[in-house]
Order: structure tokens, then sequence, then C-alpha cells
């Protein structure tokens, strides 16, 4: 039987087994929006583009499924190139359709015609656009074909109006291959057993784990072999909750804000396994003086990120998962006549003292509630099972640091492209995606107004996300490199003048609360967090307050600012 | 070092766009590119001839390996291979000058192409050093213009 353009693209969706489509409709896209009652997925309107590909990017964080994006042509799309970019830094799979103007027009200037395909191509894993209705089906299959498999990534697709308009025959291609991609999944057999000899052989070895090992799904694999053969484990940002937050090899995240332990681990380990992780410059510090002392293991699905940064010694081309369960057989043969619990004492027992001497923490007893204070409460009363999506800034920071990630998909968090207005909409998709957990948006003053807008999308779809603003009237991280770096020159970041949350939270039909004293923010969360619909908590934190350890950008991961 | 890249891809619009691309977006330098299709229906040869040390050429190589519509990537510094490239030059040529000219173009096994008055037009085929070598030689007598189509390479055949 023959469909019609939208019937087909509707119909590729339902075999893809999409259940939410985040979007926002427009003249390029009604004839899709006109099909979509008659489709089982949910669609959900949002304020904004912007707030469709990011919820679409959270749906996709918390879950590991690939988030479906629906948006207009011309202004739709292109105000979606934010959260494509912060999709394709972090390797998030997420496809992206949008509407064009007919094919007939491409290239007239027609109204509402922008070439999407061309402005997105340096920030998308790749995008079609669809100009014969012969290719729609197979092109929406290989979209989520990539965006799934090898290195996540954002793909999008451009679906000129006409093109949903015709007529033609629906075929669902089940078999998908593409003669030039094919991602190298499995690790090779000497590199693994290299690895396993440098292992048995290191006295003072760590793990170093990024994004990788959560969207190949490894955590259980890198948990092993931590625990297993006593190594210690430090992650990116994008690596939060791969390893038990609350373990006792945990030393936390490395780099920039990371804490003392892990970047003086890194700076004396003589071997470190990097698992799914990029060696971005706010994890190495200075290149030339990281891991000095170490011979550098790199594990990674994409052969672009190994020796991009950092000169690493053995290099391992593989999906994390496969080469983690290669490399878990090669060590427990191994572990039949070694002790590891003997052999790495002397090393463990070194970075947890590191961890005693300068653990993570925050001067306490100021007239000022301090932001610290307020991540411990909202991780002691979630008791660490809640989602938490950040914002971008010092808040993202503290979150990071604060709350212990006890498992993975549970951080959402712009890592690569510092995204400010990211988290909100992320915590929506999160919300939609697991409706009957804790959804909390760690957010600050500035950037939660990047897209404050889609409190109208939490509050018509039910959606309870908690927002917590930690409140310091500034645009708190540029301020603190002000402080430190330009003579305390406040240029710009000072965000006073700023709306009434709690009655822009009523307005939008949300519940708002203030806190200003210290004694409240523990009651008030937990009233807010038993609340069925979204909240937002105003918290009035330490205007000054700043993000410890520090190192500056470009010194060496051992030059840490420490409180 | 100057490296030559032979690349096999998918011949489709906006492949030429995604390789270029990644030059200009991560800061690589493309010395000359070349782009035509192959026998084989639906895919094109690139030549790039590009220029840097060897961690970013392994980059270049991968990064372009990355791109979902390239099937092949091939550096020819690591093979041996037959790199040629085309010129025309249009050179100043009174009366005086012209027998010497001509010398150069016989030795150089050039053709010339168009002549008039004043100007004769050269066309020649060789490796990037040939080129090079004869518009210094020529410089002299004043080039007017030049149009070159950067190196085409290809890997040479097993010699048994």
């Amino acid at each position: 039987m023959e469909l019609t353009g939208a019937q087909i693209f509707l119909e590729c969706l339902k075999k893809e087994g999409v259940d939410v489509v985040f979007g926002f409709p427009g003249g390029a896209v009604i004839d899709i929006y006109d099909e979509l009652p008659n489709y089982p997925f949910k669609h959900i309107l949002v304020r904004h583009e912007q707030g469709a590909i990011h919820a679409a990017d959270g749906y996709a964080r918390a879950t590991g499924d690939v988030g479906v994006c629906l948006v207009t042509s011309g202004p739709g799309a292109t105000n979606t190139v934010t959260g494509i970019a912060t999709a394709y830094m972090d390797s998030i799979p997420v496809v992206i359709f949008t509407g064009q103007v007919p094919t007939p027009l491409i290239g007239n200037d027609a109204f509402q015609e922008v070439d999407i395909v061309g402005i997105t191509r340096p920030c998308t894993k790749h995008n079609y656009l669809v100009k014969d209705i012969k290719d729609l089906a197979f092109t929406v299959r290989q979209a989520f074909y990539l965006a799934r498999t090898g290195r996540p990534g954002p793909v999008l697709v451009d679906l000129p109006k006409d093109i949903m308009q015709q007529k033609f025959e629906f075929v669902w291609p089940e078999d998908v291959s593409l003669r030039s991609y094919n991602p190298n999944l499995k690790p090779h057999t000497r590199q693994i057993k290299k690895v396993a000899k440098l292992i048995e052989k290191a006295e003072r070895p760590l793990i170093y784990a990024g994004g990788g090992v959560i969207s190949s799904g490894a955590e259980d694999e890198l948990t092993w072999l931590a625990k297993s053969l006593n190594i210690p484990v430090t992650a990116t940002l994008m690596g939060l909750g791969a390893f038990p937050g609350n373990d006792p090899l945990w030393l936390g995240m490395l780099g920039m804000h990371g804490t003392y332990a892990a970047n003086m681990a890194i700076n004396n380990a003589d071997l470190v396994l990097a698992i799914g992780a990029r060696f971005d410059d706010r994890v190495t510090g200075k290149v030339s003086t990281f891991a000095p002392k170490a011979t550098l293991v790199h594990i990674d699905i994409d052969p672009t990120s190994i020796q991009k940064n950092v000169a690493v010694h053995v290099p391992l081309v593989a999906d994390c998962k496969s080469a983690l369960s290669a490399l878990k057989s090669e060590m427990e043969l191994k572990s039949k006549s070694i002790d590891w619990e003997v052999s790495h004492a002397v090393w463990v027992r070194q970075v947890q003292e590191w961890s005693e001497i300068h653990p993570l923490r925050y001067k306490k007893g100021s007239k000022f509630i301090k932001p610290q204070f307020v991540v411990e409460k909202v991780y002691e009363i979630s008791n660490g099972d809640a989602i938490i999506a950040t914002e971008v800034g010092q808040n993202q920071m503290w979150a990071a640091q604060f709350y212990k990630f006890k498992r993975s998909k549970s951080f959402l968090s712009s890592g690569g492209l510092g995204t400010m207005g990211y988290g909100f909409p992320a915590a929506i998709g999160a919300q939609m995606a697991f409706p009957d957990k804790l959804v909390v948006n760690i957010a600050g003053d500035g950037s939660i107004q990047m897209n404050i807008q889609e409190m109208m999308t939490a509050v018509c779809n039910n959606l309870p996300v908690k927002i917590v603003i930690l409140n310091n009237g500034y645009l708190g991280m540029v301020r603190q490199w002000q402080e430190l770096f330009y003579n305390r020159n406040y240029c710009e970041t000072c965000m006073d003048a700023q709306p009434d949350f709690v009655k822009l939270a009523e307005a939008y039909g949300a519940a708002g609360f203030r806190v200003t004293e210290e004694k409240d923010v523990e009651p008030v969360l937990k009233e807010a967090f038993a609340l069925n619909k979204p909240v937002i908590v105003d918290v009035r934190v330490d205007p000054e307050e700043n993000v410890y350890p520090m190192v500056p950008a470009g010194a060496s991961l051992t030059d840490m600012l420490l409180v | 070092m100057r490296h030559t890249l032979s690349v096999t891809v998918e011949n489709e619009p906006g492949v030429l766009s995604r390789v270029v691309g990644l030059f200009s977006g991560r800061g690589f330098n493309i010395e000359s590119l070349n782009v035509a299709p192959t026998l084989e229906e639906g895919v094109s040869h690139m030549t790039i001839s590009t220029i840097g040390e060897e961690q970013i050429i392994e980059q270049i190589v991968k990064q372009l390996r990355k791109l979902v519509t390239v099937i092949k990537v091939v550096d020819l510094t690591e093979h041996k291979s037959v790199e040629r490239e085309m010129a025309i030059l249009k050179v100043n040529a009174e009366d005086a000058k012209r027998a010497e000219i001509l010398r150069i173009v016989d030795i150089f096994r050039c053709k010339v192409v168009d002549v008039s008055v004043d100007e004769l037009s050269i066309e020649i085929t060789g490796d990037n050093g040939k080129i090079e070598a004869i518009i210094n030689l020529l410089s002299r007598f004043g080039i007017k213009e030049i149009a070159r189509t950067g190196s085409v390479a290809m890997k040479r055949a097993l010699q048994i």
C-alpha cells in the first residue's frame, strides 16, 4: 500500500521503537503533525526548539536509547544547533528531524529556508537531506543506526515538505550496511595481553574512566576490574557514575576541579588505564606534565581520540565493554597466582591518605548558605538515587563534586560544550523516561534563565522536575576566574537583577520556594521533593563562594588551589 | 613533511564539503585537492596534498576515515606511488626570448598549447618538483597567468 512521506516517516519511527518525540511544529513539518495523532508515541511540545533537542539528549543520557527531536525548517532548525553541538561533544545518540522547504524551492532563499545540512555538518556524526521519497525509509533507518552504533552521536535528517506529501510504497529496510562505516568493536588480542602484562607489573595503577564506559555499558566490567585487582578509580565529568561514588577505591573526579587525591594519583601512577575518555584539556591541565611517571593505556572506540591530545604507549581501539570483558578474562587467569590486595596495598593506602589529607570540603560557619551544603542535602534526601541534571558553571562542578553518583546514567551534564541552559530541558527528557524517579536540576541563577520557558512544558506534561537554584547573584564561574585571575574585575557577571523565581514558578503553575537560612534547606528540599509537580527552590547562597580545588587553565594538575 | 593522501569517497552531494570542512574546522592545511569520478559507479577519488607533523597527518587520516562517506584513505607517502600534476603557464614571449623559452619547453617535455604575437601558453605534466622547477625557470620571462590542477596520485602496481 502506498503511504505519504509523512506516514512513511512515522512508520519508521514506530519500527525504531520510538516512544517519545520532543518537538515544535511549523509550516514545513505540518504534514507530519497532521498524521501524528494516528501514531502511538508521545509528542512533547516544548516552548523553544533548543528545549526539544536538550530534552531528547537528556532522554538519551538517562536511558541509553536514542533521543528523537522534530522541528520545522529555518529558525526551527537553527534553534537546535547548540543542542546538536552539545550532543556531538558528549557523544550522545540523538536523531534530529528538521523540516525543509519543498525541493523545487531549495536554494532559492525561500521563506524559512536554511541549509541546515551545511550548518550542522561539523557538529553531527552524519546528516542527510532526503531528496527522493524512495530514499526516505532507508535514510531514517541509517540515521538511527549511525546514532546508536560505534561512537554514538547526533544524526540529522532534513525532510523537504513535498517529500512528506508524495506517496510511495513503504518497505522497511531490515538490514543496514554502509560500506564505509565499520566501527571496530573487538579488541586486538595481542594488545589485551600487553595491557594485562602491564597491570601485572604495575605497582601504582590507576583507572581513569570516561563517558565511553557508560555509553558502551561497561560499568560492571570496570567495577570488577577495579575491585578484583584493587585499583583506584578516577573519572572525567562524563564518567561520573561509571564506578560507585561511595566505594573506598573511588577517588573522585580528576582535572581542573578534580580532587586532590585524583590529581596526585595521576601524577604518581606508574600505569594509567584511560577507558572511554578523550584527554580533554580540562582533565589533563598542562599536557607535558600529565601522568609523567605512567605508562598510558588508552581504550577507545574512536581511533581519532587516540594520540589526539596525549601520546599514549598502548592504544586499543575497541568498544569499552568488549575490551574490558576481554581484559577481565585475561586477568582472571592471572588472579589465580597473584594476590592483588597485597600487591597494590601500599599504593591504595597512599591514595586514600591523599583523600584524607585534602578531602572535598568547604568552610562552614559562615552567615551564608554554602552551595556545597545544599548539594550534600540533595544527596542525603534523595539517598543518592536521584537523576541529577545540571546547568553549566559552579553549580555543575559542585554537583559533580558533592553528589556521590552511585550508578551510571544518573548525572546529565553538558561536559564537552559546556552549554548553559542544558540542564532543565535535559531533566524534562529524563523525567519523561522515568516518570516515577526523582529528577533534580541543579542550576545557577544565570543558566536557569536560558531555558526557563520549558517550565510550561514540565507543567503541562505533569513532569515533576525539581529545580534547585544555587542562587549567588553572579555568573559564578566567570566571576571566580575574574576574582582569581582578572584582579576582581567583575565585569558583567553580576546578575543581581533577576526575576522573583518563586513567583515565576507560580506563574507557570509550578510551585516555588525561597530559602535564605541554612536551617531551612533540609525541610524545604524535603517538602519540594515530596510534591508531585514541578518545583523551583531558590536557595540564596554565598555570593562569593568558589569551586575548589582548582587547577588554573594550562597549569599542571599538581598546581592545585585548595580551600 | 608533505604527504599525499589517496581518498576514496561516495560520489554524493556534500562529500567534498565534508572533507574540506574537516580540514578547515580542525585547522589542518590543504596544499592541493583534486577530485573526480572513478570507474566504479557512485565512487569518486580524491588526491589531497597536505603538510604537517607526523602526529597531525595521523589525525588527518583518522579523521577522514571517520567520515561516513569516506570509503578508504591511503597515505601514499608510505607506499611507492605515481604522482602527477598538470599546469598551464601563459608566458611573455617576445621574439627575442621565444627561442630560449621553446628550448626549455623541449627540455622539460612540455607542450605549447597556444601561441600569440607575444605570449606562449605551455602545458606541463609532472611531479610537484618538476612543475616548481619550470615555474622558476620561466618566471624571469614573466609568467602572466598560471593554472594548476594539484596532484593526482595512485599507488604503483606490485612489482614482481
